[in-house]
This record gives structure tokens, sequence and C-alpha cells, in this order.
């Protein structure tokens, strides 16, 4: 086999992680160099990379639920309003009733998973349809918040301010770079380097081939050149800032997610009654308990997206979270997801609302106003999607195929796509009869 | 018979996915008015042979020639072939439950007059078509409504309103019972008589070798031989021969049982009908399993022997009234899933594609699903121990995959039960209970299928086989029960069970014991 053909094949057709994880980032790293270019460097600019980090912290940790309900096969419309009354009610408890914030923060996890487990209660036990729960839900909690809060903005204090607008403090000998954040791109890259040797170590224990050395350490250089240049960036904006606090807060989850639904147990059961639930119930999952699951983390992650938000803006107003659900949801296609279940991995979701971020941002550096951000935006999903399903259904490489979980080098004319996945079904589904 | 003239020729006939020929230079001559059968093992390339030709991979997908009615043909998609007079049955019905069997028969094919369907006109010629298939229903009767047999003659009917010239059906009878299977080759045989061209896709033999005027058989994607079954004087055996390339010297592996101690016992079981709570769809049903021992149920389709396996397993059908488990010795009470799977219960459905398999995953993940506790710490999976555990039973069993990494929508459906079987092999079950294990498996692989049942008996565990095909529950079984109705009306000893008793059994309330 030639180098180039060894390259394609662990680039896109790799069957480990590493190589997906890979062609994910390539996507990413594409739309950034574009905007890079058409905004004569702005893009990449410390300050805009931060402020492109907390303006969609919230919507990537949404992200993350929203992938869990829609591998599990159902949707969670109602994310906005959950969050915007969290928000409400937080920002409330500690300014009448002077609730300390690091309680406030227990506190609105609690109203999360209390609203969740309501949410949950509905779909699992009693089996209405997730779309319908949530879309009751939008309206009972958006009214809910311009209900407690007299459609009034509440101010929140300022150590609460510290999860949506802190930043990792200045701490050590002046180096001219935020040390904390130096040492974390220093793990980060130390982390790469480990799970490479890892994945190579698991490749050969499972009697396969791992890529070729020269291809491991292309990869590992790629990954940590991108995670250097991007340490430096947050490590050298203006003094006082840095990383993020709700960054870290969103790195944290996706690294514990991505675990929990890849190795372990109960991340498999999701996908397991996303992909065929009679199938699951028969195997032993408790289908409902599983549900009931993914419903009651949305709301919970929706609660902190809210706080982090109100944190951000240091009040809580009426119109908090419209339309995140829709952020969110698009997020998570773009990231590889299938719309019937079964499919799609929190990588791929973060991907996905990264290249949203990405866009919004590059387009509003550009100067294009709202509106047509948001026609963009609307085509960009629309186009992704269907670039996507139709290369699968032409069996041609799917750029989004790489990003998800049950990624394989499919023969031309197999499952054209992943809701009719039953080969033999084809014919029964494309005549027209 | 080689001067009726040809119908169809199918010449050099190559097909070709990455990695693997499907198809390599196929030949395929079917003549005007004939039933022509199409035989080989699960992946011979019968369905790709016919995707090909109804332009499901349309021209230019694949090498070789195509004539019909004495011109080349090019289809470039399923709608061509259609309009060309030829019509695909596929084994999973196309047709819409929730729609009456007039819109089905005529769906994408409306009859119009001044741009809206007309609807009188449509019912009218809908009971014309189903009148020349037999099939004595009110028109406006929703699909769902009506057995699956008289939907096989709803899209036969609806292959008639498109002027069908060659009919190609894929399996038409493994779902049918034994009268409706009787039927429908009946009604191809008066099709063969009014100039109708057949292609019959089938695994049950004995069908091919009454109804079959001329058989191909392929094997590997490739032909092996057309047979005409007058002149050659084919039977059966000559077919297999055929299809697996060596002499099947027996259908059943030889097999001395070694039974012990009654293990398991299910005592005055009842059972209500999920939705209709006055239906009781297991009446006061007792029987055992000793270790080593492999128990047949036979009955007719809708006895009520799934309800049976399944209400044992976990309830996972019906609501349960009363009965206890016994096993070795000790009631068990098995409220879920999770309790059957932890008292040693396994239950391989009958439906490997809709309940058994989730067909998003890997081999690897498929093998490991119903136990994952085997595979991971404190809830965290161990990939290596993963891919090991599928692995050693993708050997084991001979599972047809390059990989354990193969997603389980390609395999066959031989393959995909292997995996099913040891999905549930990988629970370390005391019984298992297996419903209508070989079906839509070809010959080859239900010997494979058959001596991994025995081997699963031979470690000592029970095993329960739910079948439709009796020589299939005599050739395997130590003893067998018959359910009629939601009771069992019968136990047979292997010695006394042939199928007229079994028949008899299955078809009456009086009971009888000979074991």
């Amino acid at each position: 086999m030639s180098r180039y053909k060894d390259l394609q094949k662990n680039l896109f057709g790799g069957t480990t992680s590493n190589a997906r994880q890979f062609g994910m980032i390539f996507t990413l790293v594409a739309i950034v160099v574009l905007f890079q270019i058409l905004t004569d460097g702005l893009t990449l600019r410390s300050d805009n990379l931060i402020a492109l980090f907390q303006q969609n912290s919230y919507i990537l940790i949404l992200a993350i639920g929203m992938l869990m309900v829609i591998v599990a096969g159902h949707i969670d419309l109602s994310v906005g309003s959950v969050a915007a009354f969290t928000g409400i009610l937080v920002a409330k408890a500690m300014f009448e009733w002077s609730l300390p914030w690091p309680l406030a923060i227990l506190f609105g996890l609690a109203i999360g998973a209390a609203i969740g487990a309501w949410q949950g209660f509905w779909v699992a036990y009693i089996g209405v349809p997730a779309f319908i729960v949530t879309l009751a839900g939008m309206l009972l909690f958006r009214g809910g918040n311009q209900f407690i809060g007299n459609a009034n903005t509440i101010p929140v204090p300022e150590g609460f301010r510290v999860i949506g607008s802190g930043f990792l403090p200045e701490v050590g000998p002046n180096t001219g770079y935020n040390n904390l954040t130096l040492l974390l791109g220093l793990a980060a890259c130390v982390a790469v380097v480990w799970r490479e040797f890892q994945a190579r170590k698991t490749r050969h224990a499972m009697d396969a081939d791992p890529a070729p050395m020269w291809i491991s350490v292309l990869r590992m250089a790629v990954m940590v050149g991108v995670i250097v240049f991007v340490t430096l960036r947050f490590a050298s904006g203006r003094v006082g800032t840095s990383f993020p606090v709700s960054g870290i807060i969103l790195v944290a989850l996706m690294l514990a997610y991505s675990f929990y639904t890849r190795n372990t147990a109960g991340g498999r059961h999701i996908y397991a009654v996303g992909g065929n639930s009679r199938a699951a119930e028969l195997s032993g999952v408790k289908l409902k308990r599983v549900n009931f699951f993914v419903m009651m983390n949305m709301s919970t992650l929706a609660a902190l997206a809210g706080m982090i938000f109100v944190a951000r803006s240091a009040a809580s107003g009426p119109q908090d979270g419209n339309g995140w659900e829709l952020d969110a949801i698009a997020a998570v296609f773009i990231g590889g997801a299938a719309v019937s279940g079964g499919i799609g991995t929190i990588s791929g979701s973060i991907v996905g609302g990264l290249v949203m971020a990405v866009l919004n941002n590059g387009l509003q550096l550009l100067g294009v106003g709202t509106d047509r951000v948001q026609i963009i935006k609307g085509l960009v999903l629309l186009l992704a999607v269907a670039l996507d399903v139709y290369n699968k259904s032409q069996g041609r490489f799917s750029i989004i195929g790489s990003l998800t979980r049950n990624f394989r080098r499919d023969p031309p004319g197999s499952s054209p796509s992943p809701a009719a996945s039953t080969a033999d079904r084809e014919p029964a589904t494309t005549a027209p009869s | 018979m080689s001067d009726v003239p040809i119908l169809l020729e199918m010449r050099g006939i190559t097909k070709e996915f990455p990695g693997v020929k499907a198809l390599s230079d196929v030949n395929l001559v079917v003549r005007t008015g004939e039933i022509h059968a199409i035989c080989g093992e699960n992946g011979a390339g019968k369905s790709t042979l016919m995707k090909v030709l109804s332009g499901v991979y349309p021209y230019g997908s694949y090498q070789g020639e195509i004539r019909y009615q004495g011109a080349e043909t090019r289809f470039s998609d399923i709608r061509a072939s259609e309009q060309a007079g030829i019509v695909i049955i596929h084994q999973e019905l196309a047709l819409i439950p929730n729609m009456s069997i007039t819109e089905n028969i005529f769906l994408g094919n409306e009859p119009r007059r001044r741009g809206a369907i007309d609807w009188k006109g449509a019912n009218r010629m809908a009971l014309d078509l189903m009148a020349r298939v037999g099939l004595q229903e009110d028109p406006d009767t929703l699909v769902k409504d009506i057995g699956v047999g008289k939907q096989q003659l709803v899209e036969i009917a609806k292959a008639f309103a498109k002027d069908v010239k060659l009919l190609i059906l894929d399996e038409p009878t493994a779902a049918l019972n034994e009268a409706d299977s009787q039927h429908l080759l009946d009604l191809l045989r008066g099709f063969r008589s009014r100039g109708i061209t057949s292609i019959m896709i089938s695994h049950k033999l004995n069908e091919i070798e009454a109804i079959a005027d001329q058989i191909t058989i392929l094997r590997d994607g490739r032909t092996v031989e057309t047979l005409d079954v007058k002149a050659d004087g084919v039977d059966e055996d000559r077919i297999v021969r055929g299809m697996v390339g060596r002499e099947l010297s027996s259908r059943f592996p030889d097999h001395t049982p070694n039974i012990g101690e009654v293990f398991f016992e299910v005592r005055d079981w009842n059972v209500r009908h999920p939705i209709s709570a006055e239906r009781q769809v297991c009446k006061n049903e007792s029987f055992v399993v000793r270790r080593g021992e492999i128990v047949g149920f036979a009955g007719l389709m809708g006895a009520g022997r799934t309800e049976l396996a399944m209400s044992v397993f976990g309830r996972s059908y019906g609501v349960y009234e009363s009965g206890t488990i016994i096993k070795d010795g000790k009631e068990i009470v098995l409220k879920s899933v999770a309790d059957a799977i932890a008292h040693g219960l396994a239950y391989v459905s009958e439906d490997r594609k809709a309940i058994g398999l989730n067909l998003l995953d890997d081999i690897k993940a498929s093998t490991v699903a119903a136990k994952l506790s085997k595979i991971s710490r404190h809830g965290v999976l161990d990939e290596v121990a993963e891919y090991k555990a599928a692995e050693g039973y993708r050997r084991e069993l001979r599972t047809k995959a390059p990989t354990v990494d193969e997603s389980v929508s390609k395999l066959s459906g031989g393959n995909q039960q292997k995996v099913v079987l040891a999905k549930w092999m990988f629970t370390d079950p005391d019984l298992l209970i297996l419903d209508e294990p070989t079906r839509g498996i070809d010959v080859g692989a239900k010997y494979e299928i058959y001596a991994i049942i025995q081997r699963l008996a031979d470690q000592g565990k029970g095993v329960v086989v739910i079948s439709s095909e009796l020589p299939e529950l005599i050739g395997l079984c130590d003893r067998i029960y018959t359910v009629f109705e939601g009771a069992i009306t019968g136990e047979i000893a292997r010695k006394d069970a042939d199928p007229e008793t079994l028949m008899k059994q299955m078809t009456s309330t009086k009971r009888m014991q000979t074991a």
C-alpha cells in the first residue's frame, strides 16, 4: 500500500476512534482557516477566541445533553425555557432571599433535575412522545419564567458571575502568558500522546494492525500543534483574561460524557434503546429507566447552561434562552447524529456546535447582519445533512459518517441512510409502487 | 421446453462491492410462462441478482447484459423495470397497514378521473384483481386487519394492477402457514396456465420441487447449473447437492442425548393478552425441561407458543395472571428480562431483525449486548474483553464475516442468527428458548445451527425449540409438547413423534401423553 493510501485509510477509513477524531478536527479546521482568511486574521485573535468560547459554551453544554436525547430516539424542545426558568429562580434566590452563590448553583441544578424528572416521567412511564412533553414544557417554563420574574430583569451577584464570565487567575512567575492556561494546554498535549499509545495498545490486543507509526506520529503532531496554538492564543490575551471558566466546565463535561457514552454500560444502553428499543428490552435493558435518565439529564444540563448564561449577562431576563433548543439540535445533527436515533457522538456534536459558532462569529466579524446570518445558518444545516444523506445513498465517503459512532467503510448500495439500515428493505422503501 | 420463447436472459452478470464480488458471471434464462426457481444458500447472490434485474442496482453499476422480450434493456431504477412489467414481491411486504386493500393495490398507481382519484372505479377494479388472486375480503378492509397470507395476496394483486409480465417472489411462503402456502402455490400454477412467468426464490425445497419447471442454482455468486425439473428428475436431495456442492448425508447431525434431571419447571401458567384483557393466551400450561434435553414446542401459527415463551422470559409479553416457575428445586420470580437473564434464561426471538438485534450495531457490540456486566468493571466497558468474547464466538460458530467490526445488518440470515445465538450463549444460560431458530436460513446453515443446539444440550443446558417445521422438531428434539389455542395438548416422546400424531395434537384439545 502506498503512503498516500495509508494516509487516506487512516484519516477517513480507519476504525480506530482516533482516526475519527482526526477527521472531525480536520473539518472544523478547514472552516476556521476559511474565516481566518476572509476576516484578515480577526477570527483567531485572542479576544475573539475567548469571546467565541464564552458566547457558545452554554449551547455546547446543551448539545451534550441533546445528543443523548436524540440518540435515545427523542427530542427536547424545552431546553431554552428550562434554562430561563432556572435562571430566574436562581437569580431571585440570591437577590431576594440572599442565598449564597455556591448554594444557589446547587439549587439551580436541583431545579433542573426536578424539571427533568417531571418530563422524564411523562416520556418514560406514561409514554407521551418527548416532542409533545417538551413542547408543553417549552410553553410551561417560559411562562413560568415570566410569571416568577414578572417579566423583569433580576441582577446576580459578583461571585456567581464567575461561572459565566470568569477566567483562570494569574498565578506563578510572570511569563507573559497566563500560567494556568499553559498548564492546561500541557496536560492536554500529554493526554493526546497518552491516548494515541493507549489506542495502539488496544488495537494490538485486538489482533488488528495498528496504523503505521508515522501516521500516529503525524496525527499526534497535528493535534499537539493545534492544542499549542490554541493554548498560546488563550494564554496571551489581554491581562486578566485567559481560558474562560465556562470553557473549563464545558471541557470537563465533554470529557465525562464522552467517556460515559462510549465506555460504560449505561452509555451503551442509550444507543441500544435508540437503535432498536424492543431488542434492547429483550436484552435486559431497562427501557423506562434509560428514557427517564436522558430526559432528566438534559434538563439538568439545561439548568446549568441557563445559570452560565445568567452569570455571563449578569442578570436573568424574560427572553433568556430563546431559540436555544434549535441551536442545540442543529449542532447535534450537523455532528452526524441520526434523526431516527441510535447514532451520534458527543465529540461530533461539539464539533457541529463549533462549526455553527465559528460561522456565526465569522459572519458577524464580516459585518453580515443577523437576518442574513440566520439564513446562512439554516442553509448550512440543511446542506450539511443533505450532502451527507446524498453521499451515503451514493455509497461515497460521507464526512458526517466519519463523525458518527458506527463508522465503517460501507459498500455502495447498502444502507442508504441510518434510518433504513436494513439492507433487505431497501428496495421496498425505494419502490415507487 | 426449448421451443418456448425466451422472456428474459441475463448474461455474464458481475456485480462487485468494494472487497466483495457478490455476483460473478451469472447467467439466467427464463422462458415465457414457466415457474423458474432460484436456489442457493444465503449469501449465494440470489437477492443481488434480483436487484440487478429490477433496476435497484441500475444499469452501469454491474457488468453483463440483460435481454428482456428479445431486446437489451438498461433499467435505470425500479420504476423502469415495473413499467416493463417486472414486479418483485419482497419477503417483507411493502404494504401500508393503515390503508385499505384498495388503497394499497393502487398505491402510486391510482386510477384518476379528471385529476381526482376515482375510488368507485378503483374499488371495482380491486374486486376484479382480488378475484384473480382468490382473495375474498371487503376491499375497504384495512390491511393490518387481515392475516399475513392475505396480505401476500394483496401484494400480488398490486402487481397485477401494474400489468405484470414477470412476477418475482422472494421467499413468498416464509411467513405463511401450510394452508396459505398451498393456496399461494396453486395460484402460481394458475398464473402459469395463463402464461404469466414467475421467478421464485425459496428455501422450502419441497415447494420448489412441487411447483418449479426450471431451477437455477447459485453458489458463492456463480451459476452452478440450471435443472429441468421434469426432464432431469430433480428431487430435494439433488437441489441440496447443487446448493452446498456436496452430499448432505443427513439434514440433522448425529446426536446421542445425555439427559439428566428435571431442573426447570413451569406450573399452571396463566397469561392474559396485553390489550384485550378478556383473552387468555396461556391457559394453565405446565411443562418441564431436563438438563441436556432438547424440548420441542409444536403448534400452528397463533397457538400461543411465542406468547408462552416470552411471558416466561421475564414477563416480556402479556399480563401475568398466575403460575410458578421452579428452577433447580426453588421457586423463582422473574418480573423483568433482567431477572430472567440473571436466573440463567435466554430467549432467542423468532424475528431477528425486528426484535433480536440492533441492526446499527457491529458483531462485537451485538455479542455482548445482553450481558455487558461480563465485560465491564464498575460499569466501565473493557474494549479488549469485548473483542475477545466476540471473536471467540465468531470462530466457534463459524460466523462468516471478515471481522467482528462488521455491521450485523450486512450479514446473511444464517450468520445473523449465529450472532444472536452468540449473544445469548454469552449470558451463560442454563435454559435457552429458541423461537423458530432456523426461519429464513438455508440448508447448510441450518445444519450448523442444529449442531450448535446439540452442543449446548451436551453441555448440560436445557434447550427449548419452538418451530413450525415438524420435520425439524422430530429430527432435533428429544421430547415434543403440542400447543393448541394457548393450552398444552400433548407431550410426545421422540420415538413416538411423527407428523401425523403431532398434527393431530396440534389441532385438538384432547390431551395425549407418551413421555
